[in-house]
């Protein structure tokens, strides 16, 4: 939590202030918004860092937070089981889109 | 007055846990935490429609151009400020523990350091939400 957290200040604070704040923050934000700022990897290896320190530190909270709460074994292991699976999922959805995306695959994008 | 009315709180349990700054700031941390993390599991699959193309994406983020949805955003925007804020202080206090004597004034400075972020991220999305309301 320690480690994720003090990375994180950096990725998620920043990417909160750059998107959401600055700059008309989401005003601006479509699919040629996203095709240019993913042409550089820097933003690619932040938002994918992001990604997995974000889903592991947020994951783990909702475990602690079960661990507080839920006293029966069995109903904890099965709600720390969806919270699991879910991170799980949406890392494989998430790094694969991170990854793979290619804006000049669609017709009238700038690439 | 105020005796009686805490000494009606008094169950077979002991009193009523009042401890003042340090449990606010703890359910603030808790509260703030759960909110940015189910806010991120609908994120990541908003986002991730960017691999269906231009019309498909456009259409989904077109929801947060919504002003209503921006005031949901700024809440958002809120809640990691504080959250982030907050736990350096935890962090402070775990790696450097006599710290934790200066536990309330801390919280206070925590506090003053988010107001403080926050004024400035209040009047500029404040702002594009009147903008669109008006």
């Amino acid at each position: 939590m320690r480690v994720s957290g003090i990375v994180l200040l950096v990725l998620a604070v920043g990417h909160v202030l750059i998107m959401h704040v600055l700059d008309d923050g989401v005003d601006r934000v479509d699919f040629q918004f996203v095709a240019l700022r993913w042409q550089s990897p820097f933003w690619r290896s932040w938002d994918w860092l992001m990604l997995v320190l974000a889903l592991v530190h947020g994951v783990n909270g909702l475990r602690m937070i079960t661990l507080d709460y839920v006293r029966r074994p069995a109903t904890r292991v099965a709600i720390n089981g969806v919270f699991a699976v879910t991170g799980v999922a949406l890392f494989a959805l998430g790094s694969i889109i991170v990854l793979t995306f290619d804006p000049c695959a669609w017709p009238g994008v700038n690439c | 007055m105020a005796q009686r009315r805490t000494a009606r709180r008094v169950s077979g349990f002991g009193s009523l846990y009042k401890g003042r700054e340090g449990q606010w700031s703890w359910l603030a941390h808790r509260v703030t935490g759960v909110a940015i993390i189910l806010f991120l599991f609908a994120h990541i699959v908003d986002t991730a429609v960017v691999g269906w193309g231009p019309d498909a994406y456009n259409r989904v983020v077109e929801v947060y151009h919504n002003p209503f949805v921006k005031v949901l955003e700024l809440g958002l925007v809120a809640a990691v400020i504080y959250h982030a804020v907050n736990g350096v202080r935890i962090m402070i206090i775990d790696f450097w523990p006599k710290a934790n004597l200066w536990n309330r004034q801390l919280i206070w400075g925590t506090l003053a350091l988010f107001l403080a972020t926050m004024a400035p991220v209040v009047y500029v999305m404040g702002r594009s939400i009147l903008e669109e309301v008006l």
